[in-house]
């Protein structure tokens, strides 16, 4: 479904972010993306959504990821933005949600039964005439899923999604993720979630793919981990210690 | 809460008000932007001197204020930061201008005195209207208005992400203001030396956020149209508001109300 081939990009000249990157998420599959900060885990999505130029080839679906096939791209793709505050931008969740949905051409019955349907699938019916600027940010995480959701896209990009979310709301995140049918690409240093959430991790460092491969086994490669300047993830630290007798 | 986040929650309860329902918020919204621009201009247009003339004109504020059911305190409490300076203007008309206009009793008002308190009544006159306007009608409701009469895509968005980033800008003010004092303990304001760089800063952060925000308008199929914004129709009532409107104003224009109804009184 999507395809990365020798994709490079640098924000200034000798200083590159992403070096000759390539990649395929298949339809349907769940994708981690991590590595430490500047790695280029935002850009590669960035650059997926056709928002930042690039060398090399990106497609999507066998598109690539130019100028005239953005509309298309961007509406098989949603996308959810670190900041909750910059994807809410309407002012109840539900004109949020209708947003998209108006913009690619449903008539408002339709949209509203489309947002109607994804607020009581994602437990959410409640936050429906809520104002954004008067919910928690936890609920904000869960609509701002909820708004990329009324797109119905085949694919999920989440960037950061358990950032600053309590552990309650972040086990909702974590649930409701694992219900979601789509294709996900997660982008976290949150390596617990993408424990859960991921069948398969891309461990970049400094651009360049590190390791690619099962979950699992990247994420308790502790030495693969350390040399790419990650560590293992929390739960298993913990199991860890306990095996060498410490507590 | 800071001050800053107090007025960035302020901006968001605009919103509130313009989601609420009354007749007056059921008018379309081009033809409450054509009344309120046509209200703004007539007001202007009074002489320097005539504000007997021009004091009628608050019925036509007051009236809506009543009709869509908020009070005219609200538009005072919520601009009482632009108030002051828009009664600043015309405050050193008085120096310049002591031509004696008008006697009360032993009183002689010169017309620097009258010029001032005219245009003092312009400025807050033009304020309630705008006021009333965007408490009314939604920012969106508004742009999907004037691209259905065919202003250009890019002006619209502009004054849609305008509207949108003042919000942001507030919030990024607070943060780096909250950063600041924070490190600055005792001290009152931002120091002067650091204004360069906290605006180049601000301007930075702004740009990013503003970006984003763009990005994530772009990315839900946003590409200069308002689909997603439910405005009334151009209807009856709003045809006859807008031209009962138009017409109150051009006769309170064009004859003192003022004087008419004094003249009933006073020989």
């Amino acid at each position: 479904m999507i395809k990365f081939e020798h994709v490079s990009f640098q924000y200034e000249k000798d200083i590159p972010i992403i070096r000759d990157l390539s990649f395929t998420v298949g339809a349907g599959e769940n994708v981690g993306l991590i590595g430490a900060n500047g790695a280029g885990k935002s850009t590669i999505m960035k650059i997926l959504l056709g928002l930042l130029p690039c060398e090399g080839r990106v497609t999507v679906d066998s598109m690539p990821v130019v100028k005239k096939n953005y509309p298309e791209i961007r509406k098989r793709l949603g996308f959810v933005l670190q900041d909750s505050d910059n994807q809410m931008f309407m002012p109840t969740v539900y004109d949020d949600m209708m947003f998209a949905p108006l913009n690619y051409g449903l008539s408002r019955e339709e949209a509203e039964k489309r947002a109607d349907e994804i607020l009581e699938k994602l437990g959410l019916t409640e936050l429906k005439h809520r104002y954004n600027h008067k919910i928690s940010a936890g609920e904000k995480r869960m609509a701002a899923i909820a708004t990329i959701l009324a797109m119905e896209p085949e694919a999920l990009l989440m960037d950061e999604p358990s950032t600053a979310l309590d552990p309650m709301n972040r086990r909702t995140l974590i649930h409701t993720i694992r219900q979601l049918p789509q294709a996900k690409i997660i982008a976290s240093h949150d390596l617990d979630m993408i424990l859960e959430t991921c069948s398969r991790v891309i461990l970049l460092n400094h651009g360049e793919i590190a390791a690619d491969g099962e979950t699992k086994k990247i994420l308790t490669d502790r030495k693969l981990l350390e040399a790419n300047r990650m560590e293992l993830p929390f739960c298993l630290q913990n199991a860890a210690g306990m095996d060498r007798g410490v507590s | 809460m800071s001050r800053f986040s107090e007025k960035r929650l302020e901006m968001k309860d605009m919103d509130m008000l313009a989601a609420q329902t009354s007749m007056v918020h059921s008018l379309n919204p081009l033809s409450k932007l054509l009344v309120t621009l046509c209200y703004i201009m007539a007001v202007v247009s009074f002489p320097k001197y005539n504000l007997s003339g021009l004091m009628p004109m608050i019925l036509y504020p007051v009236l809506m204020y009543q009709l869509a059911g908020i009070p005219v305190s609200l538009c005072f409490v919520k601009l009482k930061v632009v108030l002051p300076l828009v009664c600043a203007v015309g405050i050193v008309n008085p120096f310049f201008d002591d031509t004696p206009v008008l006697q009360i009793g032993n009183v002689v008002i010169s017309g620097g005195i009258l010029s001032m308190l005219t245009l003092m009544l312009k400025g807050i006159f033009s304020l309630m209207a705008s006021f009333l306007l965007i408490a009314t009608t939604s920012i969106d409701s508004v742009c999907a208005a004037l691209r259905k009469v065919h202003v250009p895509d890019m002006m619209v968005t502009l004054l849609l992400l305008t509207y949108r980033y003042v919000g942001m800008m507030i919030e990024e003010v607070g943060v780096m203001y909250d950063a600041y004092m924070l490190r600055a303990p005792g001290q009152k304001g931002i120091h002067v030396s650091a204004w360069g760089s906290f605006l180049g800063q601000l301007l930075l952060r702004a740009m990013d956020r503003g970006e984003e925000l763009y990005n994530s308008m772009l990315l839900r199929g946003y590409c200069g149209e308002f689909p997603h914004a439910a405005f009334a129709p151009f209807n009856r009532n709003s045809g006859i508001y807008s031209v009962l409107c138009i017409i109150s104003f051009w006769i309170l224009r064009t004859v003192n109300l003022a004087e008419l109804l004094g003249a009933f009184f006073v020989r």
